[in-house]
């Protein structure tokens, strides 16, 4: 290869600047973190069951505007059978009512940016307040 | 090829270096407007559109322009315009960009731009708008772009350009036309509803375009070895003269239908855009300094004497732009808005952050035309050579 | 596989895939509602009749715009180039421009008129919206879908009645006391009346009939020939802002 020295040195280089956060999360222990998600002690299970809400909020809330917004069905039927009105203030918050120690704590972690609350409500001061922080595991 | 836009003279890399930092401006004012929102702009409940859209319309003809050197050259055979053809294709890619940059700056939310392909709404001229804007875009960059490759190369241009040279010429008259549909359908507009302004668009576009055509190739001649040829210019005056002319009787067609035919609700907007409304008069003089302008690069463009010295016909060409700049530009937008639905009079003003943000616009566009110029003159000089 | 194999199943799925939509649009779409019976007889289309003469009663009132944008939260921006408005007043003459003259009566001339959106049959808006953001359900409302919303404004400039609004900056800190059980809209999109559909899917009526004390607002079913929206129709003289343009506005007004 021409200039094979330079090229090599230069690829690593790059790669080094390039992956810094990762460098840096690596040897800090940043990357042992988990955020652990306070859940509300007011009802047992979720609209469904915690595994399919973790994996799949996104696409159910997003459903749930479709129907909610567009075909105006303002009521969702879970798989086991129950009921639901469609309303991300009223059910979800209604349990979730600590948007920081829920919502934002695992989108933070994520870096993933929710538009949700540009127009959605929250109450200010969740209706329970105890905090418990994210624990390093 | 493009690496011919590396080298270039001092001047060529201070003008380089003045649309970056006018663009940079533009870009920093255009980041408060999105934390902001577009109320930073002067556009208001009752006028919801104004500068950016007035841009966006006038840019679309320049676009759609390029058509007038390509029709002479791929269906007439006139060869003085092949020295231009290319410098017609690019201009039109440049003003493509900067018309799609100005709807999209004129966005609330632009992060869901795509919605608009997510969701394709066939009942929308906006829909149809992007549609025939992109495919116009990629037509004349790749015409263009590979006809001068080939000029480059000494090679004769490959067949598949052609074709698309040729698709390109109904295309231009589509992108105007349904960018004039936009308008021309909404029944909640009078100043708009009117089946002329179509071909009233065309027009301007057809006087408007060539005469920055001109202007490019005057000065082209004058800070490059290449001369696109005196031929050329005239030959692209002619049909200035010409549109010039056919724009001046439909604006006056317009008048006539409006005043004489005397419906409220249809004059209003003339009188506002003419001589104001209820003391309401900020369009007035911008109005009448376009009409002026007109008539006077009527005169000038209509002598032959005047039109073939070349001084002249720059001055002529200056305020052919200038005139259509204003009457197609907020003087399109504004008055159809004014008065209001509920027949309210509330008047437009561009903010500042909202003319640096269009100025940024056109330094982007400017950039684009001369990076794409530099490359045409640059083989051209080779060629000659 | 080969290229035939390869083209003989890409070509039998894409068949598949076009019959299976041409027999549902036949079976479940459009064939079946137009079978008698087989959805609840007819589809209720919503409408509303303003008194004006009622309306007029208790002057200054804005107890029908007063509950609208507190339910709605709709921002207060108290400046007429950033406004936000569901439903106001105008002047008779301003609404009406084209049945008023020199002559007529200066009681009405004045008057203030509530105006809001028509919820057209045939909206202008939504023909020219490029993304479906807003569009006319089953019952006739013109709904706006915020999450969707491009904030092009071409709605604004199609809608001849005035009607929509847009955000041209955060409404959240122009609304005196947010409403929790409705969202507020953000930065950059198009908002307008939605005929109470939040409240219609609970059985409640528009918040501005209700809030109104002089029951200067009827709404109703324009499919239902019982119902009180149609009797007023029937017995009185109405009329509907901007007719000649072919909008078919669902808000009428009695003299």
């Amino acid at each position: 290869m021409y200039n094979a020295g330079k090229v090599i040195t230069g690829i690593i280089i790059f790669l080094i600047i390039v992956l810094s956060p990762f460098w840096y999360n690596g040897l800090t222990g940043k990357t042992a973190y988990v955020p652990l998600l306070k859940v509300p002690d007011t009802a047992k299970q979720c609209v469904e069951s915690t595994q399919y809400m973790k994996e799949n909020h996104m696409e159910l809330l997003n459903s749930w505007k479709e129907t909610a917004v567009r075909q105006g069905k303002k009521t969702y039927t879970a798989k086991d059978g129950k009921t639901y009105g469609i309303n991300l203030t009223g059910t979800c918050i209604k349990c979730h009512a600590n948007k920081e120690e829920f919502c934002d704590k695992c989108h933070n972690y994520a870096g993933v940016k929710s538009y949700c609350w540009d127009c959605h409500n929250y109450p200010k001061t969740g209706a329970w307040e105890q905090k418990t922080a994210g624990s390093r595991k | 090829m493009i690496e011919k836009a590396l080298i270039g003279t001092r001047r060529y890399w201070k003008w380089i270096m003045l649309l970056l930092v006018v663009g940079i401006i533009g870009f920093i004012f255009y980041l408060q407007q999105l934390r902001e929102g577009l109320g930073i702009t002067g556009m208001s409940r009752d006028v919801s559109w104004g500068l950016y859209i007035a841009n966006f319309t006038f840019l679309v003809g320049v676009a759609a322009s390029a058509v007038i050197v390509i029709i002479p050259y791929y269906l007439h055979n006139h060869k003085e315009f092949g020295r231009i053809t290319i410098l017609g294709e690019f201009l039109a890619v440049s003003a493509v960009i900067m018309s799609i940059l100005f709807i999209f700056v004129d966005l609330g939310q632009p992060a869901r731009v795509f919605n608009i392909i997510l969701y394709p709404s066939p009942t929308s001229l906006l829909f149809w708008d992007m549609v025939v804007l992109t495919i116009y875009l990629m037509l004349n960059l790749l015409a263009g772009w590979y006809t001068l490759d080939a000029e480059h190369k000494k090679e004769p241009v490959p067949s598949w350009v052609k074709p698309l040279i040729i698709l390109s010429i109904p295309w231009a008259i589509s992108i105007h036309t349904v960018t004039a549909f936009i308008y021309s359908g909404l029944g909640a507009r009078p100043f708009w509803l009117t089946a002329l302004l179509a071909p009233r668009f065309l027009a301007s576009a057809f006087a408007s375009g060539p005469a920055l055509l001109i202007l490019l190739c005057l000065t082209i001649k004058k800070v490059t070895r290449f001369d696109p040829g005196k031929d050329a210019i005239q030959k692209v005056s002619q049909i200035v003269t010409y549109a010039m002319c056919i724009n001046v009787f439909f604006l006056l067609v317009e008048l006539f239908t409006a005043f004489y035919g005397g419906i409220p609700e249809h004059r209003a907007p003339f009188l506002y855009l003419l001589f104001g409304l209820e003391k309401s008069i900020t369009l007035v003089p911008w109005m009448w300094v376009s009409i002026v302008l007109s008539c006077i690069s009527l005169i000038f463009l209509i002598i032959p004497e005047i039109r073939r010295k070349e001084n002249l016909l720059t001055t002529a060409c200056i305020m052919v732009f200038i005139s259509i700049w204003l009457e197609k530009g907020l003087g399109l937008v504004i008055p159809g808005f004014v008065p209001s639905p509920l027949n309210q009079i509330f008047e437009y003003r561009p903010t500042l952050p909202e003319v640096l943000i269009t100025l940024g616009i056109y330094a982007v566009g400017f950039l684009v035309l001369t990076i794409l110029f530099k490359v045409t003159t640059t083989v051209k000089e080779e060629a000659s050579n | 596989m080969n290229r035939r194999e390869f083209l003989k199943v890409a070509g039998l799925s894409l068949a598949g895939l076009t019959g299976w939509q041409t027999f549902n649009l036949l079976s479940g779409g459009a064939f079946a509602k137009s079978l008698p019976g087989v959805q609840n007889s007819v589809q209720k289309q919503w409408g509303m009749v303003v008194n004006m003469e009622a309306c007029s009663r208790k002057a200054g009132c804005n107890d029908c715009i007063d509950a609208c944008h507190r339910i709605h939260n709709v921002p207060d921006l108290n400046s007429p180039k950033d406004e936000v408005k569901w439903i106001w007043t105008a002047s008779y003459d301003k609404v009406f421009a084209e049945q008023d003259h020199a002559f007529s009566n200066k009681g009405l001339k004045n008057r203030q008129i509530i105006v809001l959106c028509n919820h057209c049959e045939n909206p202008p808006c939504v023909k020219v919206c490029p993304t479906k953001a807003t569009w006319k359900r089953e019952d006739g409302i013109v709904m706006m879908d915020y999450h969707r919303c491009i904030g092009c404004r071409y709605c604004m400039a199609a809608c001849p009645y005035g009607a929509r609004s847009f955000n041209w900056k955060n409404p959240r800190p122009f609304i005196k006391e947010i409403n929790q059980d409705f969202p507020t809209r953000t930065t950059g999109v198009v908002e307008k009346c939605n005929f109470c559909e939040e409240r219609l899917a609970k059985n409640l009526l528009p918040a501005c009939v209700e809030a109104c004390e002089e029951k200067a607002l009827t709404f109703g079913d324009l499919n239902a020939a019982d119902s009180e929206l149609r009797r007023i129709l029937n017995t009185k003289f109405s009329i509907q802002r901007k007719p000649h343009l072919g909008t078919q506005p669902k808000v009428y007004y009695t003299v």
